[in-house]
């Protein structure tokens, strides 16, 4: 399902460029630049308010930098059309966001199977490759209840199930367990870890919590909307 | 923890003697033990000895003789040496990267760059032990030591990130005294 060949292994499969952004008087990025492998788990930290959603916005092609570039498989993001955009979110990248990311009225199986059906699925072959994923994920069990009813466990761990059962070449999480207690974040981490180290998926990790940035493969650290040299933290 | 190492970073701001040096030791580390006038005078000999420290002069200030202190070229190389080693990111370190970070603001040091890379070694630290902890089939005295030794280097690390964050305050403060 990836409409993009994902090319050469060495070369970043999603890279930004000294991405600059401001909101209003608010310079929410100043130059921040990040390298994504396939495959490979990053974790982007720092303070709140230091940037890292943005950062996380701008290379999912969803807020468009004021300058610098956004590469994805060799093509530019920041001057792509908005059609072709959104086409990349259906297709090539998954979301996962701290809450709300889930339709309150629509079941969990349904919640899961939906972006199978926006893709052209039928009903019955969606919900099929859902029901594996959210097997896959421990929530089989909770597939006909709404979010509202769910555990916030079990609502990220569906929301997980959501963002990879298109097999999407990059996930981008932000702040996947801010809102979890200790063992119920470790479990998220544990299931998205072990999935995306099978399938190949990349994952951007936005986390202000160093417990969760260490499932990660690596660490950028982003302070004031810049992003430190390799190898350095906050 | 190395008395040699913050008896250099005492002398890093001027000549002193030892009972002063163990004054400001004891003011300045109110956790640690205080110090022994006996481990003060023979770590200052043992300086001396290595070049590290040299005798600026005596005095008595109408007091007994007291011999002063001060620091050579080598000896403010060697806490410069020290301040930026990295500690090895194992639980209970903290006290040594308090020790670190005072000692290198006290000696103009950059305890921020010693705090960058005591982080990137904290969070390696971390890596590993959640990949032996989420490792198939890890006991569980695996996982709950895993457990032990990720959250006290947490909590190491929320106090460098807070430190990091106030650092030109922490310095400005340990200049000013
Ligand atoms: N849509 C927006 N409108 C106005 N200001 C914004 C917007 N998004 C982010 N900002 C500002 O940009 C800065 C960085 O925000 P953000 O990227 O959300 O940081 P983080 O995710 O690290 O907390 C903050 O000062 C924030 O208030
Ligand atoms: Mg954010």
């Amino acid at each position: 399902m990836r409409h993009t060949d994902t090319g050469d292994a060495a070369a970043p499969l999603l890279a930004a460029s000294d991405l600059v952004k401001t909101y209003g008087g608010t310079e929410a990025l100043r130059g921040a630049s990040l390298d994504l492998r396939a495959g490979e788990t990053v974790a982007v930290t720092g303070a709140s308010g230091s940037g890292k959603s943005t950062l996380l916005h701008c290379l999912a092609g969803m807020v468009r930098p004021d300058s610098g570039t956004v590469r994805y498989a060799g093509e530019r993001l920041e001057e792509a059309p908005e059609r072709r955009l959104s086409e990349l979110r259906r297709t090539d990248f998954g979301m996962v966001f701290q809450f709300g990311q889930l339709i309150p009225e629509l079941t969990a199986l349904d919640n899961v199977a939906l972006p199978l059906m926006l893709g052209g699925s039928g009903r019955t072959e969606a919900r099929e490759r859902a029901g594996t994923w959210m097997e896959r994920f421990g929530v089989w069990g909770q597939r006909e209840l709404r979010p509202g009813q769910m555990s916030g466990g079990q609502a990220q761990r569906t929301a997980l199930a959501r963002a990879l059962v298109t097999g999407p070449a990059v996930v981008f999480a932000d702040e996947p367990t801010g809102a979890l207690d200790s063992l119920a974040s470790e479990r998220v981490m544990t299931v998205l870890t072990q999935t995306v180290r099978e399938s190949g998926t990349a994952v951007l990790l936005v986390t202000h919590d160093a417990l969760v940035a260490a499932y990660a493969d690596r660490e950028v650290a982003l302070r004031d909307g810049v992003t430190a040299p390799a190898g350095v933290g906050v | 923890m190395s008395t040699r190492h913050i008896l250099l970073g005492l002398l890093a701001s001027g000549p002193s003697h030892g009972y002063d040096l163990k004054r400001r030791h004891d003011e300045r580390f109110p956790q640690a033990r205080p110090l022994a006038y006996g481990q003060v005078y023979t770590t200052l000999q043992r300086l001396v000895r290595d070049g590290l420290a040299e005798v600026d002069g005596t005095g008595s200030d109408g007091g007994p003789e007291r011999t002063a202190y001060r620091t050579t070229e080598a000896g403010a190389r060697e806490l410069a040496r020290w301040a930026a080693e990295v500690a090895p990111p194992a639980p209970y370190v903290t006290n040594e990267i308090f020790t670190k970070v005072v000692v290198s603001a006290l000696a103009d040091g950059d305890p921020a760059a010693y705090l960058r890379d005591q982080r990137a070694a904290h969070l390696a630290r971390m890596r590993e032990l959640t990949a032996v902890k989420t490792a198939p089939g890890a006991d569980l005295a695996t996982v709950l030591s895993a457990d032990y030794a990720l959250n006290h280097l947490d909590a190491d690390l929320r106090w460098m990130t807070t430190t990091a964050a106030r650092l030109t305050t922490l310095t400005a403060e340990v200049d000013a005294t």
